[in-house]
């Protein structure tokens, strides 16, 4: 199981990772949305992997999931989103303003910035 | 509270005065709180004449060693009568200055913003505290010089005065860091009764260094007077009031209060007794050149702080007591004098001394008064400049001196006095006798009484103290240096006839040498116009500014491209070093003790899902539609997996932002390019290949040492105390509502912010998205679907009722605020979507900028409400009530607040999702034409 997530936290970041890098702007954006579900499930799982024992507190139930990273994540996914929203406008603002998606408001017409 | 509240109140009721549009009532607001607050200070007197130290202390961050701490000792009362006393009269002169067409409420709260900082300076009690109204003052300074703000002079001026100031602020910052470190406490209480182990410590000529470049800046000692005289673009009484009585001696009042701790060392002796006596000296010869008589009067203000300097330097008892005197002199005198050149300036249209001539027939009374301010600065017998310079003339004559400093200190005294007494001859002579000037821009004319009053008071002041000095400034300055010098304080004479002593030969021969200087002074100008031209301060300082700016342009330009790739990739690649090197060394064992589980079946296909799907999203990148379909894939597994390892809240707010984030990029990507275009070269695509698995690499590892790792967590003290404290079961959202109800609260606000800026970035802004699909062919209109529209509609009473549920149960069971709030969004979406924008806005128009404010209100309400039941903020409440019917149910304040959650989600979230729905869309105009025309309607109907 902690492989698992584990894997699925790395798989996340990478490819967040490799989207982050991209020439577009629109990659970016679907890359930083990915990084972000990464951070929210390693967050989360700081709390360790609790099977059927949510922090409802119970009169029969004794042993309870971890509450204070979820309360965490909860609140950093609503503020992910607002992070998020505001990338994709700012995405769309600069493609109209500047006409054209290019993470560096001009396409890469020959001259090549960044060694090859 | 009272001690604190002579600070505060200028500083709280700054706004007021902006708040009148008639002219009396800016400086009379202005004044009845200056006076409040002179009335709060004087009620202190016989505490602080019978030699206590009223002190008000209040804990502020004890961890950082702030606290809110005020004290009223001898000196800082002599301090605060100053200040709020010449305030006093600033506000009623400024009244006549200050032109009508300039804003004057704002210069009112400009000048009452400075006077609470500078009485916070004088009167803190914490070293901190005082620092942080130390940069008060620096702003203010920059706010009044920079009064004008359509004139280059000043705003380059103000700019000068705050990077100097600021930047020797930063210097005392660190140095009172030191200081605090090595006495341990930042209190003064505790600071000045610890000199002897200040002075033992290795760091003392750090922190002594640290704090002196501090005062320097600011009280314009050399190297850094310079800024001074370009500050006098600023208005005139600005001028009068901070930057020759109250600002500017910030610097000397620092060292005057820290004497008894860092003062009585060679180093603190040479540094500041040099610095004293070359400004002192520098800028008095500087002040007989000038012939702006602002310009002249800003050079002698340097000098005198030089000379103020000078004497906290020497660090003797009587030093000490003439440098606190001749504070209070030079206050008096040189407010006065600048009140009057604002005279001179308001009613014959210039301050040039070149220019002006004759005056004392038109204006006899700001004759006779400047007669008796330049006295007092020239140092005459029977003005109270001279009572104080005969003080400093005998301390440079102390036996204590030995070697080259027994001839240079008074030689230098002298030479500086003989230059005083030069320009203040000129600047006399020039302006009041001779022949009267008749090109003046204005005609001349004595001004009304109300401006005189003023610069009146202040030359009365010298008089009296010049003559009575024991009667009317004995009991002040002697509780003002008492409160340095403590059990130390010196057998003092002030009377005007000391005797026939040596102080007074040297005075003699400073008068006579003055006399003779403005004589010869047309040989004097000849040689200083070649001095001038190769050392200007001004020059030096904006090369050096412009240097700065070019060394720093060229650094930029090596390291920052334009290419944001290459940012990102330098970025990650940094934090992997960062990430990797610590544990390059460590030898402990990478994974923990806890066992590995195995997973089930269901969980390893979610998974793999999951897995698959995020590959699928990079490798389908290009086709966008087709990557946000993979991503929303991954969203949901995320959701999934929450609910699957007990968290269904997280479950629940995951699923419905996913819901929303997907709408949000489909809306978008409706007006960007359908495809990426291939740009990147196979060697970019592998270095970020490489950077990226190393990345998640990096981060599964980390996460396999974290599950592998014992549990210990600090939750259980939330598990504990949400029933009994929260009076809720379900403990995440206890923990949002209640124990950390004020992250909440910040968090909220980041949303509505996010709201508002998107809003702002989409405002007036026009798009054209592509005209055709990536295939080529041109987008068909249809009809929204039947089904969907007939489905929706009912749909959304449900769906409203069950996000009250949800926001209802959320105290106990899974839900709450947030969640609520994203399935109403959700629901309402739903409706745009399904029945188009010209259908829906009409029906929903709530202004969603409303919604969203009104949710803060109610948050912070609620949280202030405990306030008033003397809880602190956002404390919460609950209590269980029994209506017929419904029967027991629990009420609790937290709700409220969750209540503020939700409201603040709902309108931030629809403001952005309408707003984007709106912009390039034909429906969307035809939307708001028609409301327009509804509007009208009504209008008229009514």
């Amino acid at each position: 199981m902690e492989i698992l997530v584990a894997a699925s936290v790395g798989v996340m970041v990478a490819c967040g990772v490799y989207l982050i890098l991209r020439a577009r702007t629109f990659p970016v954006v679907v890359g930083l949305t990915l990084i972000s579900f990464g951070v929210n499930i390693f967050l989360f799982a700081t709390g360790r992997l609790h099977t059927n024992l949510p922090a409802i507190i119970t009169s029969e139930q004794i042993r309870y999931a971890d509450p204070l990273p979820q309360a965490l994540v909860l609140t950093a996914i609503v503020i992910g989103f607002a992070m998020i929203a505001f990338v994709v406008v700012l995405a769309l603002r600069a493609s109209g303003e500047l006409h054209t998606d290019h993470v560096d408001g001009q396409p890469d017409d020959g001259r090549q910035k960044d060694g090859p | 509270m009272n001690i604190a509240l002579i600070a505060l109140l200028p500083l709280l009721g700054a706004f007021i005065p902006c708040l009148f549009y008639n002219r009396n009532l800016n400086a009379a607001s202005a004044g009845v709180i200056a006076g409040f607050s002179l009335l709060l200070l004087l009620l202190q007197a016989p505490a602080v004449f019978s030699g206590d130290i009223p002190l008000y202390t209040r804990s502020w961050i004890p961890a950082m060693g702030l606290t809110f701490a005020f004290r009223v000792s001898g000196f800082g009362f002599l301090f605060a009568l100053l200040v709020l006393g010449i305030g006093l009269l600033i506000v009623l002169y400024a009244r006549y200055y200050i032109a009508a067409e300039d804003p004057m409420g704002r210069f009112y709260t400009y000048l009452l913003f400075f006077m609470g900082s500078m009485l916070g300076i004088v009167l803190s009690e914490n070293l901190l505290l005082l620092m942080v109204f130390w940069e008060l003052t620096s702003i203010s300074s920059f706010l009044l010089i920079g009064f004008w703000r359509d004139r280059t002079d000043a705003r380059q001026g103000a700019f000068m005065a705050l990077v100097i100031t600021a930047g020797g602020g930063f210097a005392m910052l660190a140095g009172f860091l030191l200081l605090g470190h090595i006495v341990g406490s930042f209190e003064l209480t505790d600071i000045l009764a610890a000199g002897q182990i200040v002075q033992a410590h290795p760091l003392y000529p750090v922190t002594l260094i640290l704090i002196l470049a501090g005062a320097f800046t600011k009280s314009a000692q050399f190297p850094f007077q310079f800024w001074l005289p370009h500050a006098m673009a600023a208005p005139t009484p600005v001028s009068a009031f901070l930057h020759s009585a109250t600002m500017v001696k910030a610097g000397v009042f620092l060292l005057a209060l820290l004497v008894p701790v860092l003062s009585g060392t060679a180093l603190w002796f040479t540094i500041v007794t040099a610095t004293g006596l070359i400004t002192l000296v520098f800028a008095a010869y500087m002040a007989m050149f000038k012939d702006d008589l602002k310009g002249l009067l800003a050079y002698s203000t340097v000098s005198h702080l030089g000379l103020i300097t000078f004497l906290l330097g020497l660090g003797t008892p009587l030093a000490v007591f003439a440098a606190v005197f001749h504070i209070f002199n030079h206050a008096a005198f040189k407010a006065g004098l600048f009140l009057l050149a604002g005279i001179i300036d308001h009613e014959t249209g210039t301050r040039d001394i070149l220019r002006l001539s004759g005056l004392k027939k038109t204006m006899p009374v700001t004759a006779a008064l400047t007669v008796i301010g330049s006295g007092a600065m020239a140092g005459v017998p029977l003005f109270n400049g001279f009572l104080s310079k005969e003080m400093f003339l005998a301390e440079t004559l102390a036996p204590g001196l030995t070697g080259a400093w027994s001839w240079i200190l008074p030689a230098g005294a002298v030479l500086a006095a003989a230059f005083a007494v030069a320009y203040s001859i000129r600047m006399l002579h020039g302006v009041f006798w001779g022949k009267p000037a008749e090109d003046l821009p204005s005609h001349p004319h004595e001004p009304p009484v109300g401006m005189i009053l003023s610069p009146a008071f202040l030359m009365a002041v010298c008089v009296l103290v010049g003559i009575f000095p024991a009667f009317f400034a004995g009991p002040l300055v002697k509780a003002g240096a008492g409160a340095i010098l403590g059990p130390d304080m010196p057998p003092y004479h002030m009377a005007v006839w000391h005797g026939f002593n040596m102080a007074l030969i040297l005075s003699i021969i400073a008068l006579a040498g003055g006399v003779v200087f403005y004589r010869q002074r047309q040989r004097l100008f000849d040689a200083h116009v070649w001095c001038s031209r190769n050392l200007d301060g001004k020059t030096l300082f904006e090369s050096l500014v412009s240097q700065m700016v070019h060394i720093g342009e060229m650094v930029t330009g090596y390291t920052e491209n334009g290419s944001f790739q290459r940012y990102s990739a330098l970025l990650i690649g940094s934090a992997l070093v960062l990430g990797v090197s610590p544990f390059v060394r460590d030898s402990a064992p990478f994974l923990g003790s806890v066992p590995l589980t195995i997973p089930d079946p269901v969980t390893l296909v979610m998974g793999l899902i999951l897995i698959s799907a995020a590959i699928a999203t990079v490798v389908t990148h290009r086709i966008r539609i087709l990557s946000i379909i993979m991503l929303g894939t991954v969203g949901l597994m995320v959701s999934l997996a929450f609910s699957r390892f007990s968290a269904p809240d997280l479950a629940l707010t995951q699923i419905s932002v996913e819901l929303v984030t997907i709408i949000l990029m489909m809306m978008a990507l409706h007006m960007l390019p359908r495809i990426t275009p291939k740009e990147s070269s196979s060697c970019r695509k592998w270095r970020d290949i490489v950077l990226s698995v190393l990345a998640g690499g990096g981060a599964a590892a980390v996460m396999m040492a974290v599950l592998t790792r014992p549990f210990d967590t600090i939750s259980d003290f939330f598990l504990a105390h949400s029933v009994p404290g929260g009076g809720g079961s379900n403990v995440v959202n206890v923990i949002l509502v209640d124990f950390r109800g004020f992250d909440t609260l910040g968090e909220i606000t980041v949303l509505v912010i996010a709201g508002l800026v998107i809003y702002a970035l989409l405002h007036n802004f026009d798009i054209t998205g592509p005209r055709t699909d990536a295939q080529g062919y041109p987008w068909s209109r249809d009809r929204f679907p039947i089904i969907l529209v007939n489905i929706t509609r009912p749909l959304l009473p449900l769906a409203l009722l069950f996000s009250v549920y949800i926001f209802l149960r959320g105290h106990n069971d899974p839900g709450g605020g947030f969640i609520a709030g994203l399935i109403t969004v959700a629901v309402l979406i739903l409706q745009y979507i399904a029945s188009g924008i010209v259908w829906t806005r009409p029906r929903f128009h709530f202004d969603n900028h409303v919604i969203m404010a009104l949710g803060l209100i109610v948050a912070l309400v609620t949280g202030f409400g405990s306030w008033v039941v003397g809880y602190p903020f956002l404390t919460s409440t609950f209590a269980y009530v029994t209506l017929p019917l419904v029967g027991k149910f629990e009420i609790a304040s937290a709700m409220a607040f969750d209540l503020g959650v939700y409201l603040a989600v709902v309108g931030s979230i629809m403001l952005v999702l309408v707003k984007l729905g709106t912009i390039n869309s034909s429906d969307a105009q035809i939307v708001s034409t028609t409301f327009q025309r509804e509007k009208e309607i009504q209008k008229e109907g009514h």
